[in-house]
């Protein structure tokens, strides 16, 4: 009676340490393979749908519209899978520039590292869902400066 | 196989101009195959560029950047026949890097 009673403890904390690693093998896998993010990559910011959270995530602090900031874009765009963006600024210390769409699924849609020495302009393409604005955002000097355009999109590059 | 990347960097005396194409899916994981299924996210999320050691532009990249990406920015410095190094890193973990001749 003492030897089985003894027996089902040993069984119990064996079966519960399986578990335990089977659990914690699970979690590993599953984070394994959704995520082997790159280093440095804002991952959170990246997964904001509103604007608001993902410039809290990625800044933390408020913005201010400046015409210093330039951004370049199509008043319409006809196929929203190539949407071409510049930004640029006359603005001195300008360490990083991000692009937000926020009528996209996820809103950051780019955010660019400037190192000392790298000009303040930027190019790129984007994809757009439909009809909406564009911001640019600039950090010149630890702020943050702002410029909003509205591009129309004809067709969809989001898929759907 | 060929490079994923292409890239055209040309000094002009004070500033390099760097121009890259990289060729990638991007997919959003919002797009549906032809058979209804969703494509998974597939997108590359850093770049980096780097000049004489010092890293020159670092791009974060979401999937809304449309498919084989193209990105322009300029930077002080660099002369002809100096190596320019990009590296990319996606979200599968796949990586490419070239070291291109600044012209």
């Amino acid at each position: 009676m003492q030897a089985a009673s003894v027996d089902f403890t040993a069984k119990d904390t064996t079966r519960r340490a399986t578990l335990r690693l089977l659990a914690l093998l699970g979690v590993a896998g599953i984070a394994g393979t959704a995520r082997a993010a790159a280093p440095g990559w804002p991952e959170e910011a990246f997964r904001q749908k509103s604007q608001a959270d993902a410039l809290k995530l990625l800044y933390g602090k408020p913005f201010e519209a400046s015409d210093k900031v330039k951004l370049d874009v199509p008043e319409i765009a006809e196929n929203g899978a190539v949407v071409p963006v510049s930004v640029s600024t006359d603005l001195p210390g300008v360490t990083t520039i991000s692009i937000l769409v926020p009528e996209n699924p996820f809103t950051l849609a780019a955010s660019y590292t400037l190192p000392e020495g790298t000009l303040p302009a930027i190019g790129c393409r984007l994809k757009m869902a439909k009809t909406s604005n564009v911001i640019a955002i600039v950090e010149s000097g630890g702020k943050l400066y702002a410029a909003t355009k509205e591009v129309k999109v004809t067709l969809g590059g989001c898929g759907g | 196989m060929a490079s994923t990347i292409r890239v055209r960097a040309q000094a002009n005396g004070t500033n390099t101009e760097v121009q890259a194409l990289i060729q990638h899916p991007m997919d959003s994981g919002f797009v549906k195959d032809s058979n209804g299924v969703l494509i998974p996210p597939h997108h590359i999320e850093t770049v980096t560029f780097t000049h004489a050691g010092k890293t020159v532009l670092t791009a974060n990249w979401g999937p809304a950047v449309s498919k084989d990406p193209y990105i322009k920015f300029s930077f002080k410095g660099g002369a002809k026949g100096d190596d320019l190094t990009v590296t990319w890193i996606d979200n599968l973990g796949k990586t490419d890097t070239l070291a291109a001749k600044i012209a």
